[in-house]
């Protein structure tokens, strides 16, 4: 039973993680309709670049606020620098731009900062919260601050004018052009605000697994997987997503199936949901009329 | 004035002289290859005709027929397992092994691909993304383990030339698999020439009106799943033997992406493409190695960004528009020249 | 029909020009059967070359500074005179950790670039895929870099041998201390699910013989996962009071920590790969990792023990000079010097012949070798059918700064 509990709440702390980065996927497909296979190499570079500013001697809050800002503005670049380049071709030309850049940052990370793994600070304490031994604090941070950027995400979508101008953008451009709405500008913020979430994410993810190039890689199928689960175009799906796969896959290898194939019924559990709800749990069932 | 039918030929050299001569030149250097170079030479370009299969399988299904595939690794690891196993636990001849994987990846893709008819693009790419990363961890799995060799792997022979030829393994092995590429290419050309190939496409540009116009969707789309699966099985087969090794960590989730790569590179909706993305996926790599050590994806990833922007639509694109070109300039020259005759 | 030919005419074209242009010079072949390419193959009056494949891309790429630093390494020893007037020419080629990749960069090495030998080849499955290529071929696959046990065969493959201590052999350490020490022992098992951990495991079921249930759980994890979170939780809930903990870095200081966390307390043995203070034990917290066990037969750069240690000293200068971009508080880069001058060891002691045939015997002639980044006590020693280069650990107990050395040295037989 103790057992039990922990795989569950063990499995919400790594639910979170998945989540957090989930909702920077979400936010790059509400802009393009794409899921964006860079966007953990993204986050890294991110907490990377939020270590150095802490290595530097900047307090933990400075170096969080500067390391948003900075990956906002690394955001909006590579929109204008390597996708604006290949829209309006193939789709598949985006997709291997993604891939194109998540390589080029993983080797660049690697490059740059060493292979090593470095510990991460957390800004939260280090005492387990009443004594506790099955979460750790900073796991329920972890859960605290996604759900409060989830909260800012969902109102900034759906409450917001620069929310719907965003959305307008991504499902049908000319129409946008046509009210009078910035397209490249919707591209770049859309981007530029997909990175900034994903570098709220690194720097939450850091201080669990241990800041080195590969700390996302394994995590960005996880997440991919998340945001579809809970359906693409909903963040708070994403979130739910997330831990539901985290749970998921914690009970999975603990009492199903044993750890050697975790990996493998997790995504066939996966792929089983959508095949029942082909949109995802809280995703829009879209209609096609003749 | 008519010109009669038999004269067509003739017309053809008079018009496109080149044509016929290339082909006859390009077959012939073909054929010639494994004897004018070493045979770590003819093995390399083995893997790129094997590789050229592999992709032109994935372009079928995602460029004629727009479904994304993100795990045609899975289906090439499927094939080469089949080879491998039957090949060293049950010693089959490594050329029976090929219809085996053919079958066997047909009847696994066809499988894979019915149930995820109802997967839209991101999701079809997920689903397929996780059966790339599932398959090392089934490969491993210990209770397989007596029929895969697990972690370990499996350790095949080369074959050797039949009939007493006085070539080498590799030299066989070379026109071997490019006879398979060859037959394989044309059956795909034919396929998509054909009725069945037009629906395939059709199926892409506008499913609903597809099915409007009485094209069965989910039968062709699975089947042309399964065809897909098929072709990366058998390139998957022709590697095991030409390596002569497989193991789980051969056939990681890169190796799907990488396919990905291969055909938008080379060219979407283009059989030569297969050929084109092959040449690059084999050489781009280690022209990024031998320029930086330190840091060869960030030379890869370049080359790769650089290669989508220059030519959106593959190097098959690019040489079909280069090709435009240099004819646009000749019939301007012509024209100029049939002017001032006047 | 034409245009199908055109299709062929480009397709056929351009691949055929693609190859031409991509060999340099035309080998032919004078017969379908040529014999292996290394019998007999020797360096030139001139230079030595040596081939190597390492995993500079991909998932494996952190130990791409092996290859880097053995590569700074044969530069300074050419500068200082090379081998007996001979230089190195060290070609170091890029496999992405792919066996398929392994063994075409391999043969290209062997068939194209005609080195001598291939040193320290890294990753077991890399080294599996040209075992058997290189022992037809009867080229050197010298110094492997894994501690898989098939690299220790001299009868069957006599051109192959390992470089690093055995894995088994480190587990069956393990599995006899444990017998020794702890009888009733409960034992819970963390182990990578790849060749690397379960020959670990195998290992410590030898070590533990007939008492192999002792081990009461074991739990795998795949270098793709994020955390190994629910293993630790998985195994403490087995009850277990000793942990056998094979991981690689990153996991294992997560490992020690989130057992810490839980507040489960086993006598924890961490596997040598994992065992540095600066890059696991440190991010993991050094509280935490107060008396983990390990064995250890290179030292530490970054324990404190060793600060002033004239071997480091040596290995932290060369750094500084040679290779400024490597990491000081990386083991490899330990690893891959002491690798690198066993190979310097072996050309030297091949004299004037240096040959394959040579290269091999003289590697199996290594006597009393002590590179002084060993740790004391331990030394390199070879024999023709003995390629097991390591025969000597010590376990070492974790105090909170530093690893201190306890026991006796053992060897492979006790």
């Amino acid at each position: 039973m103790e057992t039990l509990l922990r795989q569950v709440l063990s499995g919400l702390a790594t639910g979170a993680i998945y989540a957090s980065l989930a909702l920077a996927l979400v936010m790059i497909y509400q802009t393009t309709h794409l899921v964006n296979f860079a966007q953990g190499e993204l986050a890294t570079c991110s907490a990377y670049v939020a270590s150095s500013l802490i290595a530097a001697g900047l307090p933990y809050w400075i170096a969080f606020a500067a390391t948003i800002v900075l990956s906002f503005a690394a955001g909006v670049a590579i929109e204008r620098l390597a996708i604006r380049p290949v829209t309006g071709g193939p789709i598949l030309s985006v997709v291997i731009v993604f891939i194109g850049l998540m390589l080029i940052l993983n080797s660049l990370t690697g490059w740059i900062f060493g292979y090593t793994i470095r510990p991460f600070p957390s800004p939260f304490p280090e005492k387990p919260l009443f004594g506790n031994t099955y979460i750790g604090t900073h796991e329920l941070g972890v859960i605290a601050v996604t759900s409060v950027v989830l909260l800012l995400l969902y109102g900034f979508i759906r409450y917001t004018s620069l929310g719907l101008a965003l959305r307008a953008v991504a499902a049908s451009s000319e129409s946008s052009r046509l009210v009078g709405i910035r397209t490249e500008w919707m591209l770049g913020l859309g981007w530029g605000l997909a990175a900034a979430i994903g570098a709220v994410a690194g720097i939450m993810i850091a201080p669990i697994l241990f800041l080195d190039p590969h700390m996302m890689s394994g995590v960005l199928l996880y997440a991919f997987a998340a945001a579809l689960v809970g359906g693409i175009d909903s963040p708070g799906g994403a979130v739910l997503g997330g831990l539901l796969v985290g749970v998921v896959e914690n009970v999975v290898g603990a009492y199903l199936i044993g750890t050697e194939l975790k990996l493998t019924v997790a995504l066939m559990l996966i792929i089983g949901v959508l095949l029942i709800r082909p949109a995802g749990l809280f995703g829009k069932v879209v209609v096609a009329r003749v | 004035m008519m010109r009669p039918r038999s004269l067509a030929p003739i017309a053809l050299l008079r018009h496109r002289p080149a044509v016929p001569v290339i082909s006859a030149l390009a077959l012939g250097a073909a054929v010639l290859l494994p004897f004018v170079v070493s045979d770590y030479r003819a093995f390399e370009v083995t893997q790129v005709i094997i590789q050229a299969i592999a992709l032109l399988g994935l372009n079928l299904l995602t460029g004629y027929n727009g479904q994304i595939s993100l795990g045609h690794g899975a289906f090439y690891a499927t094939g080469a397992y089949t080879a491998a196993i039957l090949m060293s636990r049950f010693d089959v001849a490594y050329w029976l092994t090929l219809p085996c994987a053919a079958v066997v990846c047909l009847g696994v893709g066809f499988s894979f691909g019915w149930p995820a008819l109802r997967l839209e693009s991101s999701y079809l790419a997920l689903a397929t993304f996780a059966l790339g990363v599932s398959m090392p961890q089934v490969l491993k799995y210990k209770h397989l383990a007596p029929w895969t060799g697990g972690v370990q792997g499996l350790t095949l022979d080369k074959p050797e030339a039949p009939w007493g030829l006085p070539i080498s393994p590799d030299q066989w092995l070379y026109f071997f698999c490019l006879a398979i590429m060859v037959v394989l290419f044309a059956c795909a050309r034919t396929f998509l020439r054909g009725h069945a190939g037009l629906s395939v496409q059709a199926i892409r540009e506008h499913p609903v009106a597809a099915a409007a116009v009485g094209i069965d969707v989910p039968m062709y789309k699975a089947l042309t799943f399964g065809i897909s699966a098929m072709y990366a099985g058998i390139a998957g087969a022709l590697s095991a033997m030409s390596v002569q090794f497989v193991s789980p960590d051969s056939f990681a989730a890169l190796l799907s992406v990488t396919f990905l790569v291969g055909i938008v590179v080379g060219g979407l909706s283009s059989v030569s493409g297969a050929i084109y993305g092959s040449i690059f996926i084999q050489f781009a790599p280690k022209v990024a190695s031998d320029v930086s050590k330190a840091a060869p994806g960030v030379v890869y990833g370049l080359v790769l960004l650089g290669s989508v922007y220059l030519m959106p639509l593959g190097i098959a694109g690019g040489l079909k528009r280069l090709a435009e070109l240099v004819r646009e300039r000749a019939r301007g020259m012509s024209r100029k020249r049939r002017r001032s005759h006047v | 029909m034409f245009r199908r030919s055109s299709f062929w005419a480009r397709s056929l074209t351009i691949a055929a020009m693609g190859i031409v242009s991509c060999s340099r010079s035309g080998k032919s072949k004078d017969d379908g059967t040529a014999g292996p390419v290394g019998s007999g193959a020797s360096a030139s009056a001139a230079e030595i070359r040596i081939g190597q494949t390492m995993p500079y891309s991909g998932p494996a790429s952190s130990y791409g500074t092996i290859g880097k630093l053995q590569a700074a390494f044969f530069k300074k020893v050419n500068r200082e005179g090379g081998i007996q007037g001979r230089k190195i020419n060290f070609i170091t080629l890029d496999d992405a950790y792919s066996p398929p990749k392994a063994v075409e960069q391999v043969r290209r090495l062997v068939e194209e670039d005609r080195v001598l030998l291939i040193f320290q080849p890294l990753g077991t499955p890399s080294n599996t895929a040209i075992h058997k290529y290189l022992n037809t071929q009867k080229v050197p696959q010298l110094f492997a870099a894994s501690g898989a046990s098939q690299w220790n065969d001299p009868k069957n493959f006599p051109w192959t041998m390992g470089f690093n201590a055995n894995y088994q052999m480190e587990a069956r350490i393990y599995g006899k201390h444990i017998v020794k020490t702890r009888p009733e022992a409960k034992i819970a098992v963390l182990y990578q699910n790849d060749d690397y951990g379960k020959d670990y495991l195998k290992g410590l079921r030898d070590g533990l013989g007939d008492k192999g249930k002792l081990i009461v759980a074991e739990a795998t994890y795949e270098v793709s996962d994020p955390t190994v979170d629910s293993q630790i939780a998985t195994l403490k809930g087995s009850g277990a009071d000793t942990f056998v903990n094979i991981t690689t870095p990153k996991f294992a200081a997560q490992a020690i920590r989130r057992a810490f966390d839980m507040t489960w307390a086993p006598a924890q043995y961490l596997n040598n790969v994992s065992a540095s203070v600066g890059s696991v034990l440190t991010p993991a917290g050094l509280d935490k990792a107060v008396g983990l066990m390990t064995v250890a037969y290179y030292k530490d750069p970054t324990d404190p023990q060793w600060n002033d240690d004239a071997g480091m000293k040596e290995w932290r200068e060369f750094m500084a000079k040679e290779y400024p971009e490597g990491s000081l508080s990386d083991g490899a880069n330990v690893y891959a010097y002491l690798a690198a001058q066993s190979l310097v060891k072996v050309l030297q002691q091949c004299g004037r012949d240096v040959t394959s045939e040579n290269v091999m015997k003289e590697a199996g002639n290594l006597k009393d070798f002590a590179p002084a980044q060993l740790l004391p006590g331990i030394t390199i020693n070879t024999g023709p059918h003995d390629y097991l280069l390591f025969e000597q650990m010590r376990l070492a107990r974790f105090d909170g700064k530093t690893w201190v050395a306890f026991g006796e040295v053992l060897t492979a037989s006790n």
